[in-house]
């Protein structure tokens, strides 16, 4: 029996061995190195930090780098506004049927791709889209408006996109609270606001947690919603990380950029799961 | 709040028009992304000219192309059938093992190794392409320099794109059937055991049945996600694009009606993928 | 009024669709007594707490807390509070945490809070406790830390849904004394409800039976035992023995029944207020308690039944034969003091007992 379960160990033990390794560990370590050459003439690589300098002195970069941060953040935030009424109306009011329909309408946006939502925002909101046509229509506005390529845009976009995965974390958390913590928070004598806030927001916590890193990291890491819906001015990190390696094919100031954005990610999650008490798995797991 | 808290009129009121407005705000781009795959016009704009189904079916002989005689989608759609078809047989595959490493074994550093399989989902999707093309085909041109020695497998193409995909689909697919495997409750098995089967035999016919449910949607899920992934796969993918790329690319040039028609057609297959799955699921819950 | 009526409720209705939970229930509880309601699952008590609690609204009916019309005050806003069957213990805020809940709410200064806290940890054996959180506490601490949440309140009524129910057997017969007197020392109008008539005894200054929604009987628990209003109360507090037959005849109190193999026995007819009388004929149920059962013996006055011993249910002090008389089934005491012999298996013997000590009722259409 015991060699039998040392046998399946190893049998179990070497595939996640080797898709963690090859295809997750080895390829971020290769990317940091990269990171650090600096390429003196064709053939010929040195150690340097001239990629991670080339970041802190053009402004466009670190820029793009905040902005993208910032309304990253942003996006989560509301993102969580929007979805927790929603959620809270699925787990606790909703009952029998009417609950796995709004359930399952909340997953039927998600069956389309992302560019795919994005195209129909697109269609919405450029000028000549539906949302400008209504509004001439109405007679609220005199000519086409322009509503797309913008910051506005660019968060709406991304709020959609992030939505499902707040709402599905938050449902299964507040699925699992007890009516009666509720009850008994309103019998000791709590108002709406209180009861919100100390014993349904703290009982969440997890799935709050939960959803906002899935859909931060979602957000820091799209690439079609900024681009498409964005201006000019609204530039995402991401489209910088694309353009150094497949259009300036410059992969080492690509490789930089990319582990930048990748200790900001990692800091932040941690910083939320300090912040918040959780452990990454209790939240992800 | 609660059913039983007494809530005012206005409050009520107020919270039903939230959730209306909710699920149209939800509903709206997709409803009129599909509205436009059939307006008779070459834009995909107000106003209404009518009713038509050239962007599907058009042969390309009165200027206009449909999807379907398209045969740049329709390759970049194969294109995509196979990579997906690829990333779900590997995810799913180290899914089951991972799940039973995991939920059944015990060993030293397990803790560790469990934030090592959730590591790809704090790891932003660009980067993950990123990272593996800077490793392989970093690896390819230094094999190339060195020995003349091609490496085309390593270079941006469809298997670079299937490993850029499975890196991260693989961590979903063993969390929802690492979920279901821990319900499962182990005296099944020793029973299995215990009338004298085999451990083999007792996995097979006791413990996959069960996980069978979760193996199937967790195949689903990642079918989909690969399906419509962009992030990683626009680092990775080659001179043959997959779908999402080659919809990305057409877009960049201006939209047509065929490119509503390519998303009408990924949303139905989507959702009666979506709907076998449920269906199944519901079927063996019951 | 000699007493202060804490709670009084009158014809109070709550429905669901076509099924009626609560059927014009009305009642007084005196305040500083302790009122249970007992009543199988089902039957309504559970609604009941909920519309003194708040959480739910009766579709007529008053419920009164001294005084003042309660319907239309929000469950924050009454001054009852609840223990939850569950216990409903916040898990995400340590033990002071959760008592010190409904104090923030009235605005207490934290001075005062963390004293109050830690003087009714005091009182309910839990003194220095308030770090710990409801998680690594047993469950008899878990109970003493959801009463002291309502009582450090001093709320005028407390309400208690069958929080005993997750104990196991020896916990609970613990719990029951510390309940009872935890109500003593702090006063408070206890409102319990639970389907474990043994409980409902125990503690109780009063008890209601609930049945379909109505309450069959409110007495003491002694008088619940002794004087059963109904053929339900009596068959549901306490074990008992039924014996059905028609009424042949009565004398003053007593009655004669005619069981089924045409046997005669009496029994004294039940005090049974708003239910009707059996009148000769009719069908009537005798019910008559194992303990006022007595084996072989047969005093002047006493009257006899002879049944076949079926087998015999060693339970220490609760010792019992079971035997069969007239096609049913019933059980007898047998002390373990040697006073009796067993019985065999298999061997008739006569019953003997008290007209006095049995109870007739007319049988219940059903």
């Amino acid at each position: 029996m015991r060699s039998t379960g040392k046998l399946s160990l190893w049998l179990l033990l070497t595939p996640f061995a080797l898709w963690i390794v090859l295809l997750v560990l080895l390829p971020h370590v290769q990317m940091l190195r990269v990171s650090f050459q600096v390429r003196e003439s064709w053939d010929t690589l040195a150690f340097g930090v001239e990629q991670y300098r080339n970041f802190f002195t053009e402004s466009y970069y670190w820029r793009t780098f905040l902005r993208t941060g910032v309304m990253s953040l942003f996006t989560t935030l509301i993102t969580l506004l929007i979805a927790f009424p929603v959620a809270w109306y699925i787990a606790r009011l909703a009952r029998g049927r009417a609950k796995g329909w709004l359930f399952l309408a909340c997953l039927v946006p998600f069956w389309a791709s992302e560019l795919v939502r994005t195209y129909g925002w697109m269609i919405l909101l450029r000028e000549s889209g539906l949302f400008s046509a209504a509004l001439q229509g109405l007679g609220w506005v005199d000519g086409p408006v322009e509503m797309l390529y913008n910051d506005v845009a660019v968060i709406v976009g991304l709020v959609y996109n992030g939505l499902l995965f707040m709402v599905v974390p938050l449902v299964t958390t507040l699925e699992g609270m007890d009516d009666n913590l509720v009850e008994a928070g309103y019998d000791l004598g709590g108002g709406h606001v209180t009861v919100m806030r100390e014993i349904v927001v703290p009982w969440a916590m997890p799935g709050i947690v939960s959803g906002c890193i899935v859909v931060f990291m979602l957000t820091l890491g799209s690439y079609l919603t900024p681009i498409l819906m964005g201006g000019k001015d609204s530039a995402w990190f991401t489209g910088q990380i694309f353009t150094q390696f497949i259009t300036r094919f410059n992969w080492e100031q690509g490789a930089a950029l990319g582990v930048l954005l990748l200790v900001l990610s990692s800091l932040i999650v941690w910083l939320g799961l300090k912040l918040t008490g959780q452990s990454l798995r209790k939240v992800m797991g | 709040m609660i059913r039983s808290v007494p809530r005012s009129r206005w409050f009520n009121g107020l919270y039903l028009a939230y959730l209306v407005a909710f699920f149209l705000y939800l509903a709206l781009p997709l409803v009129v992304t599909a509205a436009f795959a059939f307006n008779d016009a070459p834009f995909p704009s107000l106003p209404w000219k009518g009713a038509t189904l050239d962007w599907f079916i058009a042969d390309g002989s009165e200027g206009r192309t449909g999807f379907f005689h398209d045969s740049g989608l329709l390759a970049a759609l194969w294109v995509s059938v196979k990579i997906a078809f690829w990333v779900t047989l590997v995810s799913v595959a180290l899914g089951c093992g991972n799940a039973v490493l995991f939920e059944r074994l015990d060993f030293r550093g397990k803790e560790f190794l469990y934030l090592l399989l959730l590591l790809p989902l704090v790891i932003p999707g660009v980067i993950l392409g990123v990272s593996i093309l800077v490793f392989y085909s970093g690896m390819a041109n230094e094999v190339a320099r060195a020995w003349a020695v091609e490496l085309d497998l390593f270079r941006p193409g469809t298997p670079l794109v299937v490993m850029g995909q499975v890196s991260f689909i693989t961590t979903l697919s063993t969390l929802v059937i690492a979920a279901r495997l821990r319900k499962f409750n182990p005296q099944l098995e020793e029973a299995a055991l215990n009338l004298g089967a085999t451990p083999l035999v007792a996995w097979f016919t006791v413990t996959l049945p069960w996980l069978l449910p979760a193996i199937f949607g967790a195949a689903a899920m990642a079918f989909l996600m690969s399906f419509e992934n962009f992030n990683t796969t626009v680092m990775l993918t080659g001179s043959d694009t997959p779908l999402t790329v080659a919809l990305f690319n057409r877009l960049r040039e201006g939209s047509t009606p065929v490119l509503n028609a390519a998303a009408l057609v990924l949303m139905v297959a989507s959702a009666l993928l979506a709907a076998l799955v449920l269906r199944r699921g519901s079927g063996s819950n019951a | 009024m000699a007493v202060d009526i804490d709670l009084h409720c009158q014809d109070l209705v709550r429905r669901f669709g076509s099924h009626t939970a609560v059927n014009q229930v009305s009642l007084e509880i005196p305040a500083g007594s302790f009122f249970s309601i007992l009543g199988p699952s089902g039957c309504g008590k559970t609604t009941l707490l909920r519309l003194l609690a708040g959480f739910d609204r009766p579709d007529s009916g008053d419920i009164m807390i001294r005084g003042q019309r309660m319907n239309d005050v929000a469950p924050n806003h009454r001054p009852v509070n609840m223990v939850f069957q569950h216990l409903a213990l916040f898990p995400t805020m340590s033990v002071g945490d959760n008592i010190a809940y409904g104090l923030k709410r009235r605005k207490v200064p934290a001075a005062e809070r963390r004293r109050r806290i830690a003087e009714v940890l005091e009182q309910v054996g839990l003194a220095g406790m308030e770090p710990r959180f409801p998680q690594q506490l047993s469950g008899g601490q878990r109970q003493r830390v959801a009463l002291a949440r309502c009582l450090v309140l001093k709320p005028t009524l407390l309400l208690l849904d069958e929080p005993l129910g997750a104990l196991d057997l020896k916990l609970r017969d613990q719990m029951k004394v510390e309940l009872k007197n935890l109500q003593k020392a702090f006063g408070t109008t206890f409102v319990y409800i639970t389907h474990d008539q043994s409980e409902a005894l125990v503690m109780s200054d009063r008890v209601a039976v609930m049945r379909d929604g109505r309450f069959d009987q409110v007495a003491t628990p002694e008088a619940l035992y002794r004087e059963p209003a109904t053929p339900f109360v009596a068959s549901f507090v306490g074990d008992n023995n039924r014996l059905g037959g028609k009424l042949l005849a009565r004398e003053g109190e007593l009655a004669q029944i005619a069981l089924a193999d045409g046997r005669a026995i009496s029994g004294r007819l039940a005090d049974t207020g708003r239910h009707q009388a059996p009148a000769i004929g009719d069908r009537a149920e005798l019910f008559i308690r194992p303990e006022s059962l007595v084996l072989g013996a047969s005093a002047p006055g006493h009257c006899t039944l002879r049944a076949q011993v079926r087998t015999t249910l060693f339970d220490g002090a609760n010792s019992r034969v079971e035997v069969e008389a007239a096609g049913e089934r019933c059980y007898v005491r047998l002390p373990q003091d040697g006073s009796v012999p067993v019985p065999e298996e298999g061997s008739s013997v006569t019953l003997a007992w008290d007209p006095q000590l049995a109870r007739v009722f007319a049988a219940e259409a059903s």
